[in-house]
């Protein structure tokens, strides 16, 4: 007959014995899905974040409805939205809500990641996938961004645009090319918005699956950084401190998510505008090509890249320059391969002289950039760069704890100067900190196998509600 | 190492600190913005006030592109009262709030198109100072200058291309600007401080006296209005209010309601979050 055998009765059999893969994900992903029994609340912004997307996409289903691409009617449909459209202030507020909750929750998520070393053996590949989720989130973010089309979209977009014009040779090319026009205009409009709608929405989504699959292949991290599969029960197979994850990490999930929706519609509800951090003031002015707001920041989100960005002055060239060599000399002193110490100073050299050397020496600002890129892409390297005997915080010595809350103060110091104006003393912390925030990655190396650890016992620890 | 910790951490929160911008309400040159009474902001009365004043006095060179007449209704008017009061051309009362002045033709008399005034609430907002303050002190900041265009100046933001369109109901008024500047010597280069009073009474005539001032002072300004018929000037305050508070309801009209159901949705969410956390402690305890 080639129907399954199956279990199930009734009408849940009858698609059982048609479609089995249904039945069978349902239990790898959910009911038979072995979660660790000892997760804290970081654990929970993952769910959270796939909440966000979800709402993401909902709401933007219903945005597109109104919503206009027209470099005319942008602005007055996104008000006709919050005006005229039954809901619509809840369907746009919810949106622009979410895109900063979404940032939030995965800013945490990737912090637990940090925390816990979930980012190491066998994981890496489950941490490639939410860099690159992190990516087209920042990407659907600057897409997004645009849409509304006021001053801070308008003027937004065209610094970050101009950026590409910092390119040597290509550059001034490659802005006009991105634009589709010599300024921000209609095409470009346009193609923001196919992107923010359906271009990076497909790939995010399959990156989310891929994500998922990943972690569900080599299970989860927890705060032990334990393997629980090391520890089976002779009988079942199953990890001893394994639990399923439905449904004790859906009630879990559950709870945690109707305080992340309290935080969430207190924001939406109370304070959209979050006092010009979630929707910010200038961009209630429709685009005027001809006069920019008399100061341009991106959304908080984005300004701890934007402070990095910024700090890449003239004189800040020779620190970096400095630093550069630095580097390589450690490097220089710490392999034992010949061809690989030489390959270390002959790349510092080539970089330094086109980060000083007069005549050969490139814009300031195309460094800016690639320090801003590297900024973000560096989170790809950590789990080769985090070389720590133990994976968790709680079984590495105390001093770690401290330099990641120093990272974390470093991030939002840059994240709140990027907001704001610049200005002498501002600008100097942001460079101190720039050269700390790259410091913090490129001597993981060095820093994450120093110090005292502490023995890893075999089973987690959890104390029974 | 905890000593140095806790060393890092103060000393980089007084860095931080020091960088901050300094928290002051402060217009275009720097002055002092009145803080706009809040409580209009839901009081019908003072709204309809506002609407009325807007429409008669606003509407004619703004426009509120995005907002509809029948809008109003939200502020407790019905369509007959709109239709009657507020609407003065062929308009409907279901059509938006525009005007028949041109812009080529208004930035060639104005030197700018006047802009639309549906968000403005929220477009003049600042880190530093609230939309509603900067609008309740700029319309109740011009003063007679007969050096200007218009024959009309503002302290909020000199040389405004908008004149004072509300006068009458102000009154003449005569005003104090008091400065501390900095001026630099031509020949020595160095810099002193000068106190610089400039009265302009209630036909804009200018009167300036600069006293030299010993020492360095912080650069400074004050503003004082002494109007001519005091109970029309403070009406006229109540007046600018109100119509800031119609400002405000545009720029956002559902706000209100938004707030009201926001509340529901918590109280709700707040006895959801009880129950998940009972939910979830139960299915909990079978967790050895």
């Amino acid at each position: 007959m080639g129907l399954h055998k199956t279990e199930f009765k009734g009408l849940m059999g009858w698609i059982d014995a048609r479609m089995p893969t249904l039945m069978s994900e349902y239990k790898k992903h959910l009911s038979e899905y072995y979660a660790p029994k000892n997760f804290n609340v970081w654990y929970v912004f993952g769910g959270l974040a796939i909440t966000a997307l979800v709402l993401q996409i909902l709401t933007g289903i219903f945005l597109t409805m109104n919503y206009k691409p027209d470099a005319a009617h942008a602005f007055a449909s996104v008000e006709y939205i919050m005006r005229e459209v039954p809901g619509g202030w809840f369907i746009r507020y919810m949106h622009s809500t979410g895109a900063s909750f979404f940032f939030i929750v995965v800013y945490l998520h990737m912090f637990r990641a940090l925390l816990y070393g979930s980012y190491r053996k066998p994981r890496e590949l489950v941490w490639i996938f939410g860099c690159l989720i992190f990516l087209c989130l920042m990407g659907e973010a600057f897409f997004g961004y645009l849409l509304p089309w006021g001053q801070m979209s308008y003027w937004g977009a065209q610094v970050i645009v101009n950026l590409f014009g910092a390119i040597p040779l290509i550059g001034p090319d490659l802005s006009v090319f991105i634009r589709g026009d010599y300024v921000i205009g209609d095409a470009t409009l346009n193609r923001f918005f196919a992107f923010h709608v359906i271009a990076i929405p497909l790939v995010l989504l399959g990156l989310v699956v891929a994500h998922i699959l990943a972690l569900h292949d080599v299970g989860s991290n927890n705060p032990d950084g334990i393997e629980i599969k090391d520890t089976l029960d002779p009988k079942t197979g199953r990890p001893l401190d394994g639990i399923p994850f439905h449904p004790y990490y859906t009630v879990h999930d559950i709870y945690w998510l109707s305080l992340f929706l309290i935080a969430f519609f207190a924001v939406l509800f109370l304070a959209p505008e979050m006092g010009g951090y979630f929707l910010e003031w200038n961009n209630f002015i429709p685009a005027d090509p001809f006069q920019g707001p008399p100061h341009i920041a991106p959304v908080w989100y984005f300004t701890p890249f934007y402070s990095i960005l910024r700090a890449t002055t003239e004189y800040f060239m020779w620190f970096l320059a400095a630093g550069t060599i630095a580097y390589a000399l450690l490097v220089y002193f710490s392999l034992k391969n010949t061809l690989a110490r030489l390959a270390a100073l002959a790349i510092a050299l080539v970089l330094v002289v086109f980060m000083v050397v007069p005549v050969l020496k490139l814009d300031p600002k195309f460094w800016g950039v690639v320090l801003m890129g590297i900024s973000v892409l560096i989170f790809f390297g950590l789990p080769w760069l985090d070389q720590s005997p133990v994976k968790s915080i709680r079984y590495r010595p105390g001093w770690h704890f401290w330099l990641l809350v120093a990272f974390v103060v470093v991030f939002v110091v840059l994240g709140y100067f990027g907001t704001q104006p610049p200005e002498d003393t501002r600008n100097l912390i942001s460079q101190v900190f720039t050269l700390l925030y790259l410091a913090f990655f490129l001597l993981m190396p060095w820093w994450s196998r120093m110090g005292e650890f502490k023995p890893v016992p075999a089973r987690v620890s959890f104390a029974a509600h | 190492m905890k000593k140095l910790t806790a060393y890092v951490v103060v000393s980089i929160a007084m860095l931080v600190a020091a960088a901050a911008p300094n928290a002051r309400a402060s217009g275009g040159e720097g002055v002092h913005l009145d803080h706009w009474p809040a409580a209009r902001a839901n009081d019908l009365a003072a709204l309809q006030n506002g609407a009325r004043l807007f429409a008669n006095y606003c509407l004619n060179c703004h426009s509120a592109n995005l907002m509809r007449f029948n809008r109003l209704q939200d502020i407790g008017l019905d369509e007959r009262q709109i239709k009657d009061f507020l609407i003065f051309g062929n308009l409907k009362v279901g059509d938006m709030m525009t005007v028949a002045m041109n812009p080529k033709d208004s930035k060639q008399w104005f030197g700018k198109t006047p802009p639309d005034l549906s968000v403005i609430g929220r477009a003049r907002t600042s880190f530093e100072y609230k939309g509603t303050d900067y609008l309740y002190s700029l319309l109740r900041g011009y003063y007679r200058d007969a050096g200007s265009a218009t024959g009309w100046n503002n302290v909020v933001y000199p040389s405004i291309a908008m004149p004072h369109i509300l006068w009458e109901r102000q009154g003449p008024r005569e005003v104090t600007i008091e400065r501390v500047l900095h001026v630099e010597d031509e020949t020595t280069k160095k810099s002193s401080s000068v106190r610089e009073v400039q009265v302009f009474d209630a036909a804009g005539v200018q009167a300036v006296t600069r006293t030299p001032l010993t020492g360095h002072f912080d650069e400074s300004i004050e503003v004082s209005f002494k109007p001519a018929d005091a109970a029309a000037a403070r009406q006229f305050d109540s007046d600018v209010a109100d119509l800031v508070a119609y400002l405000n309801f545009m720029t956002d009209p559902s706000a209100s309601a938004r707030v009201r159901i926001g509340v529901w949705v918590l109280v709700f969410l707040s006895f959801f979050t009880v129950l998940a956390w009972w939910l979830n402690r139960t299915f909990w305890k079978d967790i050895k």
